[in-house]
C-alpha cells in the first residue's frame, strides 16, 4: 500500500537534506577559497592544498572500498601516474641537463646516458597533453587491469593482494628504469608551470584554490554517482554480488566502471599534488602510500563521501602536528590510529557522529550524506 | 499440447571428476508448477546453478523458451526471464526493502541507464503492488538487514517476482521457516504459480504436500521418476532410496 504521509514525509526529509548540504558545502567552499588564502601562511596554505588533493584520492578509494566493498591497496599506482604525467611535463620545462649535442635534456636521462629525449616523452612537451594523460593513463591501466581482474572474479582479500603487487610492480619499474623515470629519486627541480614559475606563493594559492574546486567537483561527482540507483547498485554489489548477478546486473562490468572512475579520480589527486610539493617519487606509488589512503577513508568513514574528505584532512593534519612536534612518533601513532578505528569506530568519525545523533535524536544526520 | 519453457537434454555436470548431475532429461511448460526432490548429493542445487548460469554443462543442453542457454553468463539468464531464490536468503542489508526489490525491478539494467535513470510514478506503484502480495508493505522503507527470517525469505521473492521472470527457481526457500511462515509461503507460491512457471527443490515434505502437483525425484544426477505427490509416494524405487529414510515422516502426512 503506498504511503502519501510517509512518502512525502522522507521527500521532505530528503529534499531539507539536500539544502543543508549544499548550503554547508557552499560555507566551507568560502572559508576555504576566500577566508583561508587570507589568513593562513603562504606554507600552511600549501600544505592544506596538499592535503586536499590526497582527499582526492580519499574520495575515489572510498568509491572503490566504502561503497562498492573492493578493498584497493594499490591506488598509489593511479596516484603516481597522474603525478608523473605532470611531472613529466614539468620535468621538460627545466632541463638541466645537455645531450652529447647540447640539446637540454632532464638531468637523470643525461645521467643515464641517454642521447636524447625518448619518443613516449616529447608530448609531454604539451601542458594539455600532460593533463589528458593525467586522466587517460590511469584510465587505461585501471581499465586493462580491472578487466582481467573482474574477469576472472578476482574479489575480496585476493583483489587486495592482486592490487598491492600492481603498486610494488610499479615502484620497481620506476626505480629501475632510473634513466626514463629518474629513479628512487623521482621528478624533481621543477621551475615552470604555463609559465609562471611555480615556487611563487601566488603560483601556490593558485594551485590551492584549483585543488578547492576540483576536490568540490569530485565531491559531487561521487555524491551523485552515489545517491542514484547506480549508487545503491554499488551497496548491493558490496552486500551480495551473486544476488545482483541473479537479478540481472552485469556485476563485473559495474565493478570495472567503478574501478575506472576511482582510477582515474586517484589520478586527478596525484596531479593536484605534484606541483604542491614540486617532487613526484616512486614512494608515492608504494604500499604504504596506497595503505595511508585506505586508512584516511576508514579514519573519516567509509562509505559516506563527507567521510573520506575529513579523514584525509584529519589524518594529515595530525600527521603533520606529529611530525613537526614529535617525528619520530608518527608511524607509531598511525598505527595506533589505525587499530584505534578499527577496534572502536568500525564506521568512522562519520560513524559516530552519525550514531549519536541518532540517539540523541538531533537528527543531524542530516548533515552528513 | 502446451509448449515447454524449459527443457533440460543429456545435462551432465562434472566437476573434475565428480558427476554432480549424469545424462539429465528433464522439462517443464509453461505455467507448471514443478517440486524437485531428492537426498543430499542428488544433484539438486547444481542442476538450479547449471540451469541459472552458475555453473556450465560439461555436456548436454539447456534450452528456454526454445534457446539455448547453456553457456550464458548469469547475468544474461537472469535477463531472459529466469528468477532465483537461494537457500539461505539473499538480499542487499544495506537497502531499504523497497530500494531491494526497485533495483531488482529496474527494467533497464546497462550501466548507463542505471546512471541516469530517474524514478517514476509507474515504477513505484508496480514496486509496492509487489510488496504488497509478498507482505512487506508495511517495512517498505526498513533496512533489509533488520527484518526478520521470513521476511527476507519473502523479500528474497519480492524482489524475485519484480524483475518478472517467466520461470522462477525457489531453492529450498521454507529452510529454517517457522510453521505459520512455511504456510504463508505456500499460499504465496500457490498465488505466483498462476502467472509464472516455478520450479521448486525442496526437502520440506509437509511442504511439498501442501503446494506439489508434479514431483520429479532426482537421485545420484539422474531422475529417478516423476508423477503426482502421491505417485511419487507409492514408487518402489523412491521408497527405497529416499523415502525410505523418511518413512516415518511421510506417513505422518499421509
Amino acid at each position: 500500500m503506498s504511503d502519501p504521509v510517509n512518502q512525502s514525509f522522507v521527500e521532505k526529509l530528503q529534499s531539507r537534506r539536500r539544502l543543508i548540504e549544499v548550503a554547508t558545502v557552499i560555507v566551507i567552499m568560502v572559508i576555504a577559497v576566500i577566508i583561508l588564502p587570507a589568513t593562513l601562511s603562504a606554507f600552511r596554505l600549501n600544505l592544506l592544498g596538499r592535503w586536499l588533493s590526497l582527499a582526492i584520492v580519499a574520495v575515489a578509494i572510498d568509491l572503490i572500498w566504502g561503497f562498492t566493498g573492493m578493498l584497493s591497496l594499490g591506488h598509489g599506482v593511479y596516484f603516481a601516474l597522474g603525478g608523473y604525467a605532470l611531472g613529466m611535463h614539468l620535468s621538460l620545462m627545466a632541463p638541466r641537463g645537455r645531450t652529447p649535442a647540447g640539446v637540454p635534456l632532464p638531468d637523470f636521462m643525461a645521467f643515464g646516458g641517454l642521447l636524447k629525449l625518448p619518443a613516449w616523452w616529447e608530448p609531454f612537451h604539451s601542458p594539455w597533453f600532460a593533463m589528458a594523460a593525467v586522466l587517460l593513463v590511469p584510465g587505461i591501466v585501471s581499465l586493462v587491469l580491472g578487466y582481467f581482474i573482474f574477469r576472472n572474479r578476482i574479489k575480496g582479500v585476493y583483489f587486495a593482494i592482486i592490487t598491492q603487487a600492481t603498486s610494488l610492480v610499479l615502484g620497481v619499474l620506476l626505480v629501475g628504469y632510473l634513466q626514463y623515470t629518474a629513479g628512487t629519486n623521482g621528478l624533481t627541480n621543477f621551475e615552470t608551470f604555463f609559465g609562471a614559475s611555480v615556487n611563487t606563493p601566488e603560483f601556490r594559492r593558485t594551485i590551492y584554490i584549483i585543488t578547492c574546486f576540483i576536490l568540490l567537483g569530485c565531491y559531487i561527482f561521487a555524491r551523485w554517482l552515489t545517491s542514484g540507483k547506480f549508487g545503491r547498485m554499488m551497496v548491493a554489489i558490496r552486500d551480495d554480488e551473486f544476488r545482483a548477478r541473479y537479478a540481472g546486473y552485469h556485476v563485473d562490468f559495474y565493478k570495472l566502471v567503478v574501478y575506472v572512475i576511482s582510477a582515474i579520480m586517484a589520478g586527478i589527486g596525484g596531479a593536484l599534488f605534484v606541483p604542491q610539493v614540486l617532487i613526484i617519487d616512486p614512494t608515492r606509488a608504494g604500499i604504504v602510500q596506497s595503505i595511508e589512503f585506505v586508512i584516511m577513508v576508514a579514519i573519516g568513514g567509509r562509505g559516506t563521501i563527507v567521510g573520506a574528505v575529513v579523514g584525509a584532512i584529519l589524518f594529515n593534519a595530525i600527521r603533520t602536528y606529529l611530525s613537526e612536534s614529535y617525528p619520530d612518533f608518527w608511524l607509531f601513532a598511525q598505527g595506533l590510529l589505525l587499530l584505534l578505528v578499527v577496534m572502536f569506530l568500525p564506521m568512522g568519525l562519520i560513524g559516530v557522529i552519525k550514531e549519536g545523533s541518532k540517539r540523541f535524536k538531533i537528527g543531524s544526520n542530516v548533515i552528513f550524506p | 499440447m502446451t509448449k515447454d519453457i524449459l527443457r533440460v537434454e543429456n545435462l551432465t555436470v562434472d566437476f573434475s571428476g565428480f558427476k554432480a548431475i549424469t545424462n539429465l532429461n528433464f522439462s517443464m511448460q509453461e505455467g507448471e508448477l514443478r517440486v524437485v526432490i531428492g537426498p543430499n548429493g542428488a544433484g539438486k542445487t547444481t542442476l538450479c546453478d547449471a540451469i541459472t548460469g552458475k555453473v556450465s554443462p560439461t555436456s548436454g543442453k539447456i534450452f528456454f523458451h526454445d534457446e539455448d542457454i547453456s553457456h550464458l553468463p548469469e547475468y544474461k539468464i537472469a535477463r531472459k526471464g529466469i528468477g532465483r531464490k537461494f537457500q539461505t536468503p539473499r538480499v542487499f542489508l544495506n537497502l531499504s526493502v523497497y530500494e531491494n526489490v526497485e533495483l531488482a525491478y529496474n527494467r533497464t539494467k546497462g550501466v548507463l541507464k542505471t546512471l541516469f535513470s530517474k524514478r517514476n510514478p509507474v515504477e513505484r506503484e508496480r514496486i509496492m503492488e509487489v510488496l504488497e502480495t509478498c507482505g512487506l508493505a508495511d517495512v517498505t522503507h526498513r533496512l533489509a538487514g533488520i527484518l526478520a527470517h521470513g521476511q527476507k525469505q519473502w523479500l528474497e521473492i519480492a524482489m524475485m517476482v519484480a524483475q518478472d521472470p517467466d520461470l522462477l527457481l525457489l531453492d529450498e526457500c521454507v529452510a529454517g521457516m517457522t510453521d505459520k511462515e512455511t504456510e504463508a509461503t505456500g499460499e504465496l507460491i500457490e498465488s505466483l504459480a498462476k502467472s509464472h512457471a516455478i520450479l521448486v527443490i525442496e526437502h520440506d515434505m509437509v511442504f511439498v504436500r501442501q503446494i506439489a502437483k508434479l514431483v520429479t525425484v532426482l537421485h545420484q544426477g539422474e531422475t529417478l521418476c516423476e508423477g503426482t505427490f502421491d505417485q511419487v509416494q507409492q514408487d518402489s524405487r523412491v521408497i527405497e532410496v529416499y523415502l525410505g529414510s523418511h518413512k516415518a515422516e511421510m506417513a505422518a502426512v499421509a
